[in-house]
């Protein structure tokens, strides 16, 4: 199970679940698609705005690199 | 009688149709379009979310009224602004139910936007999709099978662009049909909870409902069971929930809990099991996957480099062009109104009413209209900057540096526009979703270093501290100006800081930002923000500024000396028979006016009001006629100096590079002889009118944003108090080191 910053920019990665108890984020999140077991490319890490873009199922979703902790990965392929 | 606030609803017996959809699925265009020209905006009941309304005349004759709804990802909220979607789409009290809802969907993102699809299905409210943005299949090779969608769905679906403006009759059409047969567009919901604990869990919640909410339909009490327990905890902020589904859903989710399952994960998941199933039916490819030029724009723009300098440049672009390309505009504005002025003096006779007319309503008429350049052009940059989807890139870009402020990342361009006003500053906070984030900008933004600031900082620099240079390059006037601005920035990011985590403290939200794909900008979308952003201002925030002024213009006038006209006739008469070349008599008589119209200003209602704020001021280093400046200002900051031109007799036509108001300043002195203006009175009053809320309209603007006097209230208090101190310790402090 990896955490984000593990993950290199432009692979994808099957999200495995939500650590962490923001219930509301977690809802919206997988209201947008980030359900487990979903494929999710990360696009991009960016240092200035300390933000990471993540692409599910065709849309781009930002999060913050703290805040996008709270999700785990396997590494596909 | 709290509850008989009427519904939203009341009064229009037209048939209600909500149009609601994800954000940035182009759903205010095609608000816009189906609407044409026949629109209102009001507010929800008790809150601040605007309600835009509009009328659209079936093609039967028929007319009904659309409401454009907060966009909404599901029908969970995260903010104030998304319950009221919920409350709009699902007919959840204080809102009355729609008539039917209008669902627009991004074709380019189907699988998303079918989620809050087959949320609302499972409401049965009638429901009609629209299909938008089809015209941007065909560079990403895809294709939608509309009619099978539309039969799985089991509503009407209807494949529009907003944008080319085509599908409207089709959806008008569709609308008018599910209105006469509702059952049309109420198919029911298209998955059942699989599991039996989740049923368990569902009949439990549905017991608990309020009657007027199931309306006796079982699938509906099914549906809003779904909706508590998804959306009520412990800690959710909704409002009007009977304690007893709360309790219910939260010992629900503690069994779920302590039986390993997570409830919103199965809920959402039968969702998007639903979805998954047939999504490949729905979305046909008809090439190899498009590379997405977003994202090869976005590989520039949100570069940590390059993304930052064109962010930079095209930010310092629209400072420029508020700060000084609308100045030609308002010059031209302002000349309109003397020049108005002018004829009215004219044609009627002088008088009490004449000057009621030119110093009072007029001067206040042109006070509201000058600022419509600025707010046109500022909202024509919000426009293309939100239509292109660049603002959601400048959040992510400011995202970091704004959040230590407490700021969203979105306050950037309000508050930069600050610096050049902060009456379009503040109607631009609307650029931001949640009501926290927008009034917490808009107590900051006044701050700023407006444009209006300028003339009273180089009045007082130009007349108090001496041309120089500094290490024999750096002229020292200029290095003041520029301390100026650093000073109130320092200010607005220390005020933010510390009110963000004081009044506005909340706990964070964790970010989730869409960055949705560039898109060219609509005109007619941008245009019709423009024009109704400029007409919202008139009408709302005018009001409030013409009646300001005409009590700064009673104070100022009032009490009348009669006399006055016939003292200065006789004044001018006695100089005329002096001797001296007439160029010089007249130079005497335009004095001896002046002198006799600044004795009036100082026996005015402001003059004494001015005396009577004395001991206030005096700590400051202010006399009483700065306190006659200061009244004055409160118009306008420039005011300041067309005041003092007044109170120092030398005419209202001054402006901050007059010589002869910058003398008169030099020399005023006190009774005891010493100099009322020395360096340190200058930087004490500079700083006054740094932090100091001199400034009506922004008053006005705050009031008419956030549909309370509260905040302008608030808002007046803090910046003068914080005013006050610091000219306070500036002096106090300059006197104790020695100066004088």
């Amino acid at each position: 199970m990896k955490a984000l910053h593990e993950i290199r920019p432009g692979a994808r990665a099957r999200l495995t679940r939500f650590v962490g108890g923001d219930r509301s984020f977690h809802r919206r999140l997988m209201e947008l698609g980030f359900l487990p077991g979903t494929s999710v490319r990360l696009v991009r890490c960016v240092a200035v705005g300390d933000l990471v873009e993540l692409e599910v199922r065709g849309s781009h979703i930002s999060l913050r690199r703290s805040e996008a902790s709270e999700l785990r990965f396997e590494l596909e392929g | 009688m709290k509850h008989a606030v009427p519904a939203a609803r009341s009064g229009s017996k037209l048939p209600v149709v909500a149009i609601a959809g994800n954000p940035n699925t182009g759903k205010t265009t095609v608000f816009n379009r189906l609407t044409g020209s026949d629109r209102k905006v009001g507010n929800y009941p008790g809150v601040t979310v605007e309600r835009h309304t509009g009328r659209l005349d079936l093609p039967s004759g028929r007319a009904i009224e659309i409401v454009d709804v907060p966009g909404t990802y599901s029908l969970s909220a995260r903010s104030r602004e998304e319950e009221i979607a919920i409350q709009a789409v699902a007919g959840l009290a204080p809102l009355e139910p729609p008539d039917a809802v209008v669902l627009v969907v991004d074709a380019t993102q189907l699988s998303r936007n079918l989620y809050i699809v087959l949320q609302v299905l499972e409401l049965e409210v009638p429901l009609v999709v629209a299909l938008n943005m089809m015209d941007s299949l065909v560079a990403r090779n895809e294709e939608i099978d509309v009619a099978r969608l539309s039969r799985d769905l089991g509503v009407p679906v209807v494949p529009m662009s907003g944008s080319q403006g085509t599908g409207f009759e089709e959806l008008a059409a569709q609308i008018e049909r599910v209105l006469a047969d509702p059952q049309v567009g109420t198919p029911g919901s298209r998955w059942i909870p699989v599991t039996e604990a989740l049923s368990a869990d569902v009949s439990a919640v549905s017991s608990k409902l309020p009657r007027e909410w199931t309306r006796s339909s079982a699938s509906r009490e099914r549906a809003l069971a779904l909706w508590a327990l998804l959306s009520l905890d412990e800690s959710d902020e909704w409002a009007g929930i009977p304690d007893e589904l709360r309790a219910i859903v939260i010992e629900r989710r503690v069994l779920a809990q302590a039986a390993d399952r997570h409830i919103d994960l199965e809920v959402i998941r039968g969702r998007y099991g639903w979805i998954d199933a047939r999504i490949d039916t729905f979305v046909k490819r008809k090439g190899p996957i498009a590379k997405s030029l977003s994202e090869s724009i976005d590989a520039v723009l949100l570069n940590p480099v390059a993304g930052f300098a064109i962010f930079l440049v095209l930010m310092a672009i629209v400072f420029q062009a508020l700060f000084s390309w609308t100045d030609p505009l308002m010059q031209l504005i302002e000349g309109g109104f003397d020049s108005l002025s002018g004829v009215i003096s004219s044609v009627l006779p002088s008088g009490l009413f004449q000057q009621f007319v030119t110093g009072g309503v007029i001067a206040g008429f042109g006070s509201i209209v000058v600022f419509l350049p600025q707010i046109l052009l500022l909202f024509l940059f919000i426009g293309l900057l939100e239509d292109t989807g660049y603002m959601a890139r400048v959040a992510f870009l400011m995202d970091r540096s704004m959040r230590m402020l407490g700021l969203h990342g979105r306050a950037f361009v309000p508050m930069l526009s600050g610096y050049a006003c902060a009456v379009p500053a503040i109607l631009a906070t609307r650029t931001m979703e949640r009501q926290r984030d927008r009034t917490l900008t808009m107590m900051v933004i006044p701050l700023m270093t407006c444009s209006a600031r300028l003339p009273v900082y180089t009045l007082v620099i130009g007349a108090l501290f001496p041309a120089g240079v500094l290490l024999g390059f750096v002229p020292t006037q200029g290095l003041l100006m520029i301390g100026m601005y650093l000073f109130s920035t320092l200010m607005a990011f220390v005020a933010a800081a510390v009110l963000s985590r004081t009044l506005f403290k909340a706990t964070a939200v964790p970010l989730i930002l869409e960055l949705p794909p560039y898109r060219y900008p609509h005109w007619p979308s941008v245009l019709r923000m423009m024009i109704q952003r400029s007409k919202a201002f008139l009408f709302q925030a005018g009001g409030v500024i013409l009646v300001i002024s005409i009590v700064l213009w009673a104070l100022l006038t009032f009490p009348r000396d009669a006399t006055l006209e016939t003292r200065i006739a006789t004044a001018r008469a006695v100089v005329a028979t002096q001797s001296g070349s007439p160029e010089e008599i007249a130079g005497r008589q335009v004095s001896a006016e002046d002198e006799l119209r600044a004795e009036v200003l100082r026996s005015s209602y402001a003059g004494r009001l001015g005396h009577a704020i004395e001991p206030v001021i005096a700590p400051l280093g202010f006399d009483w006629k700065i306190g006659i400046g200061l009244i004055g200002a409160f118009a306008a900051r420039e005011v300041f100096v067309s005041t003092m031109g007044v109170v120092y007799g030398v005419g209202d036509s001054v402006d901050e590079e007059s010589t002869t108001l910058r003398a008169k300043i030099k020399d005023e002195t006190r009774t005891n002889g010493s100099r009322v203006y020395t360096p340190l009175v200058g930087l004490s009053l500079m700083i006054f009118f740094a932090l100091a809320c001199q400034c009506m309209s922004t008053l006005a603007a705050v009031y008419r944003e956030t549909k309370s006097w509260g905040w302008p209230v608030f808002l007046f208090v803090y910046m003068t108090v914080l005013a006050w101190v610091a000219s306070f310790a500036v002096y106090q402090g300059g006197r104790a080191l020695g100066f004088e």
